[in-house]
């Protein structure tokens, strides 16, 4: 009888990030800081879609703000020095959520032997989350620590 | 240590005070204690980033938005100096 079984923290390969983000928060800081927090943090796609729904703006950002957080956590890039602009959550017709790399993201992802990055986006009353699954190739870049 | 930099100290403790969502007092946070683990979350990392903006008048490059420039008083205090003499 097996009394307890030591199991891999990720089979190699694989990174995940999450992130949960205070909606309410999100609100104060649009309301506190104005275009200097949405500007700095978000793509004009981003604000575009944000700002498509009525009420929707903070609960939208909040998502989208956790989904950049779960990005740099799966793929540690806390140290990197990135704009989060670089990390952008794109929206596909049928309405499923997608991650478009640019500048720094893009060349520490592609350091990193990214193949995939799968996000997954939910809200519940205050609380917005993120889950970001990253694909590495098999044989990344030996020399694939991000600064 | 003198008054320009006690006096930069507290304008930061300010800063975290009101922006920063830390689980205990901020005039009373160690210099060196990890602003993380007291409670700040990388949300409100941002709003204290863009408050210290506005408070001394600067910007921090992409370069320096990572962890450990916000991760403590005296690096944010390093991170501020080096931006105000350049």
């Amino acid at each position: 009888m097996i009394s307890m079984l030591e199991l891999q923290a990720a089979p190699p390969g694989v990174r995940l990030g999450f992130d949960l983000t205070r909606i309410s928060a999100v609100a104060q800081s649009i309301r506190r800081f104005g275009r200097r927090f949405t500007d700095r943090l978000f793509t004009s796609g981003e604000l575009e879609y944000a700002l498509s729904g009525s009420g929707l703006c903070a609960e939208r950002l909040a998502a989208r703000f956790a989904a950049k957080e779960a990005v740099i956590k799966a793929l540690g890039l806390s140290e990197t020095g990135l704009n989060w602009r670089d990390i952008e959550v794109t929206r596909r017709p049928d309405g499923a959520c997608g991650l478009r790399l640019h500048g720094r993201a893009a060349q520490a992802a592609e350091q990193l032997g990214v193949q995939s990055l799968v996000l997954s986006l939910s809200h519940d009353g205050d609380y917005a989350g993120a889950v970001v699954h990253a694909c590495l190739r098999a044989s990344p870049d030996p020399d694939n620590d991000i600064p | 240590m003198n008054s320009s930099t006690i006096d930069l100290e507290s304008r930061i403790r300010n800063v975290l005070r009101e922006h920063g969502r830390l689980n205990r007092d901020a005039s009373s946070l160690d210099r060196d204690a990890d602003l993380y683990q007291s409670g700040m979350t990388s949300h409100a990392s941002v709003n204290v980033m863009l408050a210290l903006e506005g408070a001394f008048d600067i910007e921090f490059p992409d370069a320096m938005l990572k962890r450990s420039v916000f991760s403590s008083i005296a690096a944010i205090e390093g991170a501020i100096t080096e931006l105000t003499a350049a």
